[in-house]
């Protein structure tokens, strides 16, 4: 059995780790309830544009459009947002492993453009092409700064030096549940209109004109997919922060009350063993 | 007969404004145009400048930077890059971004910067128009 100091020594440890996943937990406890905030803010905006872009789309048929079709390069641009610190669970490896087990990207196609540094370490290690890093958004996610990212994706779409565009980022359900995702932000994906869509079937003018409008709105739309991606990956990076450091927290509380035990045991081991030697002690001298 | 329609202007951040009006005012990329309702079905691209909003003999003035509207019969929706009310323009950091501008544009070398200082002055001045109507 350990000694009495050994296991104290020990358990002296893993209270003071215990005391910082304590700390960690409560920070990001405030940070999610900030974060989720914001979160929901963002969703009339992007909701918002979604109906207005498949309305345009299921209008307008099948117009030619270079959003709307597949570049003639092979390469796949993924979006990659993961989280700037660890500490998070699974969070960011959940993630990656979107791109580094999915069947249908090979790593020579695929160009990274990162925000978050725990997932660039992960995807260059592996040996995965990191185009962009703008991990300084992750801090402090605002409009403008995705809106010049994108500008920087969609231009090299333009440019013809990638075929597609793909987002991975954690979609943040509720606060418990966050789920790794893979989405196609170009060519645009739209889903069938629903029934209820029929309701508001009207028809519909563009100013200047169809194309003109899908060119200015797209872009946009692209945008907020990611500004809207981007504030969820915030607010689920600290969910699956605090579910760790919750589980952190508990792990520690049991480790130490198995110590306390096994100290206390030892404890009393050693004044038995005293005892003994006292009392054979005494019954040798008379 | 009833004049009034609903509007919405909503950001990335918030939902700028919700409410009604009887009359909307708002720059787009082909002009100035002003919605009444039972305006035909209509989605056209926001020109920066200044969103008039009209309610009996009250108006509201507020900046949209780069956006779309949505405008059917009884409801508008704006969809803005960004959004500010008069209350909300620093008047100072809008005039130091004016000056700003201005001299890039005076002093100017490679042509790339041009269109970023015309945008940024164009910026600048709907944010100080804004401000007088404080």
């Amino acid at each position: 059995m350990a000694s009495m100091r050994d296991i104290k020594r020990r358990k002296g440890s893993i209270q003071s780790t215990q005391q910082i996943t304590k700390a960690m937990k409560l920070v990001s406890t405030v940070k999610l309830q900030k974060a989720k905030g914001r979160a929901e803010q963002t969703d009339p905006y992007f909701q918002y544009m979604y109906r207005t872009v498949s309305s345009i789309l299921a209008h307008s048929g099948n117009m030619d459009h270079p959003y709307l079709r597949s570049g003639e390069s092979k390469k796949k641009a993924i979006v990659v947002l993961t989280s700037n610190r660890g500490l998070a669970g699974g969070y960011n490896a959940n993630v990656v492993k979107l791109i580094t087990e999915s069947d249908d990207v090979a790593k020579e196609d695929v160009v990274i453009y990162a925000v978050g540094r725990k997932g660039i370490e992960i995807l260059e290690r592996k040996g995965y092409h990191i185009e962009v890093d703008a991990s300084k958004i992750m801090e402090n996610p605002t409009y403008p700064d995705a809106a010049a990212l994108c500008k920087r994706v969609l231009d090299d779409f333009a440019e013809g030096k990638i075929g597609e565009i793909y987002l991975a980022y954690t979609h943040f359900k509720n606060t418990v549940s966050q789920e790794a995702q893979l989405i196609r932000m170009l060519p645009v994906e739209v889903s069938e209109p629903s029934e209820e869509k029929s309701s508001r079937e009207i028809l519909m003018n563009y100013e200047p004109n169809e194309q003109e409008a899908l060119n200015q709105i797209i872009p946009k739309y692209v945008t907020s997919l990611f500004y809207g991606a981007l504030v969820e990956a915030v607010a689920s990076e600290n969910g699956a922060r605090m579910q760790a450091m919750d589980s952190a927290t508990s792990n520690a509380e049991e480790m130490i009350e198995d110590l306390s035990l096994k100290y206390n045991r030892a404890r009393q081991g050693s004044i038995t063993q005293e005892l003994t030697e006292i009392i054979a002690g005494a019954n040798a001298i008379e | 007969m009833e004049k009034t329609f609903d509007v919405e202007i909503i950001t990335p951040d918030r939902v700028f404004y919700k409410g009604t009006a009887d009359l909307l005012e708002f720059n787009t990329e082909s002009g100035e145009i002003g919605v009444y309702r039972d305006h035909i079905p209509l989605t056209t691209v926001l020109e920066p400048g200044l969103v008039t909003i009209h309610h009996g003999d009250e108006e509201q003035v507020a900046a949209v930077h780069a956006g779309f509207a949505e405008i059917l019969g009884d409801k508008v929706t704006l969809l803005a890059e960004l959004a500010e009310w008069p209350e909300e323009i620093d008047l100072e950091r809008a005039e130091a971004a004016r000056e700003r501008a201005e001299e890039r544009i005076h002093n100017r070398n490679d042509n790339l910067d041009l269109k970023r200082a015309e945008f940024a002055l164009h910026k600048a001045l709907i944010r100080i128009n804004l401000a007088e109507y404080r």
